[in-house]
């Protein structure tokens, strides 16, 4: 029996999840998949997770579920998979997802090896994982009674295996005070104004060390606007201060996926690129011809990112956009 | 107040990995050595409460020998003593963490307790995600992820953590674990009387034990079909109209 860990938005089940039961059923090879879903309408999934899949749905049962609390959810799927006797234990490489499979590797004193893109079923298990960010891959093999995986985001697709809902059985697991000391009591800036997210963008300009000056980046601002993009930088801004860290794209910035990025005066670092895999094209704008990121880019303009960036916003004024 | 934090001596790699012939490491001999930003940030986030509140940092590694330059650096931004936990071997996160724990627990022997143990919420280089859940479990205290707000008042930490749409809180006791994430503070840069300081600060060197690895690496291979080679649209600002057409076949431009 195969279990796996299910975030979910008020009862709907994460894409992110949904991939893990994927790989999931692919391990299992035909046994049975359950799940455990956590929180307030946790039982409002099982509709959706019978589609993909999962034939129990285990909802634990304690108030401190009321809001995201870690080591309590890593006790309970603990128990949880002893008491089912579960071969294997998957969860999204969410870092949420992550942290949850951590307190639970912890606890039971296993092996966990995050963020998988692969798996071949056998005693040890062999995985295939992203080490710096997506930037490089590692065979291993996973020992352990129970195998203890979290599946990297977008790597495997979720496909709906159209099964009948699934059957939600809560369950009381057996608390400590220390299980449920850390929880999450409150929520502060929260973003209302809708406003265009560096993650959620379709456009992105970015400027790196090239741009010079926190004032540079004002081009930059003008042409996002007049697409309903977002800018964002390299870490070599943010450490000068130019740019706060929010705007940060990369393997410790923002992970950013859209239809076009246009990377500005940025060499290309792996650090950078592993933030930038999701985008659909690339265009680099360098004055280097041999940056490195000229090879990881579909498209190119060399030259000094002060002139391109106003000349292409100009061209799009002319063009009627805006 | 006692604060120790961990962080691992990682390779600056460039705009391309290279591995080693036998696929079990990043050739290294061209290049520079670092520790994650992330790690960064908890070195600078102990340097300050240290510098409000009095008490002694401490800084530790587990690595080869030359790690001892990633404790020196951490000592120049103002850490006060640093621990090498040396090793040419690769830990996995399991072996890292007892590692880390018995150092904890050999200060603990002499004397030392920690009110507070910042790590990175992940390595650089491996990405593990655990070796502070591991290390909080295994001392029974409460752990923080991914941080990037701390507030240390009357024995407790107010943690912040990033999440879609805002920050959630979380409020902890001390003694406890809290794992760091870039953005937490802007890193100071190193003085030159303090990387003076840092090559007289105490450093000490302990030996490692080693348990079976139970996630075993069989080999790095890199990615698929990453490198390619750009279509050059233009030079200067002259390549405007190309780059306008590609947003267009994107369909952001009506
Ligand atoms: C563990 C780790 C994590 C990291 N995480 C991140 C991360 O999340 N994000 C990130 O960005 N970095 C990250 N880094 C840092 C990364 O390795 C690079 O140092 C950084 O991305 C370099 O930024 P840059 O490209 O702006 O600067 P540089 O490498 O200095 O490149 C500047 C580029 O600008 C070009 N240029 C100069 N002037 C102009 C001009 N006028 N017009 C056009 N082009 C011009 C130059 O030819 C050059 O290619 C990380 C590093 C480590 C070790
Ligand atoms: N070799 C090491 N030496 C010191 N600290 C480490 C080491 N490996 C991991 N850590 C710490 O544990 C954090 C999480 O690592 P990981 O679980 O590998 O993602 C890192 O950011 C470091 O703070």
């Amino acid at each position: 029996m195969t279990l796996v860990y299910v975030e979910h938005q008020d009862g709907a089940p994460e894409d992110v999840s949904l991939q893990a039961l994927a790989l999931a059923r692919d391990l299992a090879g035909g046994e049975a998949v359950q799940a455990l879903v956590a929180g307030p309408s946790a039982a409002d999934a099982a509709a959706a997770l019978g589609e993909h899949g999962v034939t129990t749905v285990h909802v634990p049962d304690h108030e401190v579920f009321a809001s995201h609390a870690p080591a309590a959810l890593g006790r309970a799927l603990t128990q949880l998979a002893a008491r089912l006797g579960s071969g294997a234990v998957l969860a999204a490489g969410t870092e949420r997802g992550n942290e949850v499979m951590a307190h639970a590797a912890a606890i039971a004193d296993l092996p966990l090896a995050a963020n998988c893109t692969e798996v071949t079923a056998g005693d040890p298990l062999t995985v295939t994982r992203i080490r710096w960010g997506g930037s490089l891959l590692e065979e291993a093999r996973v020992h352990g009674g129970t195998k203890l995986l979290t599946v990297a985001p977008h790597t495997v697709e979720a496909s709906a295996s159209g099964g009948s809902p699934a059957a939600v059985e809560p369950f009381t697991p057996e608390l400590s005070d220390a299980d449920t000391a850390v929880r999450v009591v409150g929520r502060v800036g929260t973003r209302s104004e809708g406003g265009v997210t560096l993650a959620d963008a379709k456009f992105v300009v970015s400027c790196g060390r090239g741009v010079g000056s926190p004032d540079g980046f004002a081009p930059a601002e003008e042409l996002a606007a007049l697409l309903g993009g977002a800018v964002g930088c390299s870490r070599a801004v943010t450490i000068a201060g130019w740019r706060p860290h929010t705007d940060q794209v990369g393997q410790t910035g923002t992970k950013i996926a859209p239809e076009v990025y246009l990377a500005c005066g940025i060499s290309g670092a792996t650090q950078h690129m592993a933030g930038c895999k999701g985008a659909k094209r690339i265009i680099a704008v360098n004055t280097d011809p041999e940056a490195p990121i000229i090879s990881h880019a579909a498209y190119a303009v060399i030259g000094d990112l002060h002139e391109v960036i106003p000349a292409i916003t100009a061209e799009l004024r002319k063009a009627g956009a805006g | 107040m006692n604060i120790l934090v961990c962080v691992k001596r990682v390779p600056m790699t460039g705009g391309t990995i290279v591995l080693t012939p036998d696929e079990q490491a990043i050739e290294t001999r061209h290049l520079g050595f670092t520790i994650s930003p992330h790690e960064e940030c908890g070195v600078e986030e102990a340097v300050r409460l240290i510098e409000a509140q009095g008490g002694e940092s401490a800084v530790l590694s587990l690595g080869p020998a030359d790690a001892e330059e990633q404790l020196r650096d951490a000592m120049a931004l103002g850490i006060d003593r640093a621990v090498l936990l040396q090793t040419d071997e690769e830990f996995d996160g399991q072996s890292t963490a007892s590692a880390i724990l018995a150092s904890i627990e050999a200060d603990r022997a002499s004397g030392v307790e920690y009110d507070l143990i910042f790590f990175g919420n992940e390595s650089a280089d491996a990405g593990n995600y655990q070796v502070g859940i591991r290390v909080a479990h295994a001392l029974g205290r409460p752990c923080v992820t991914g941080v990037k707000g701390i507030a240390v008042e009357n024995g407790r930490a107010r943690c912040e953590q990033e999440v879609p749409g805002g920050r959630d809180v979380y409020d902890v006791p001390l003694p406890a674990v809290v794992t760091v994430k870039e953005g937490l503070n802007l890193p100071r840069y190193p003085s030159v009387p303090g990387r003076l300081r840092a090559k007289r600060k105490p450093l000490e060197t302990r030996t490692p034990e080693r348990g079976a690895p139970g996630v075993e690496k069989i080999r790095l291979k890199l990615p698929e079909g990453d490198a390619s080679q750009a279509e050059i649209l233009g030079h200067g600002p002259a390549a405007a109209p190309a780059v306008v057409d590609v947003l267009r076949r994107a369909g952001l431009v009506a």
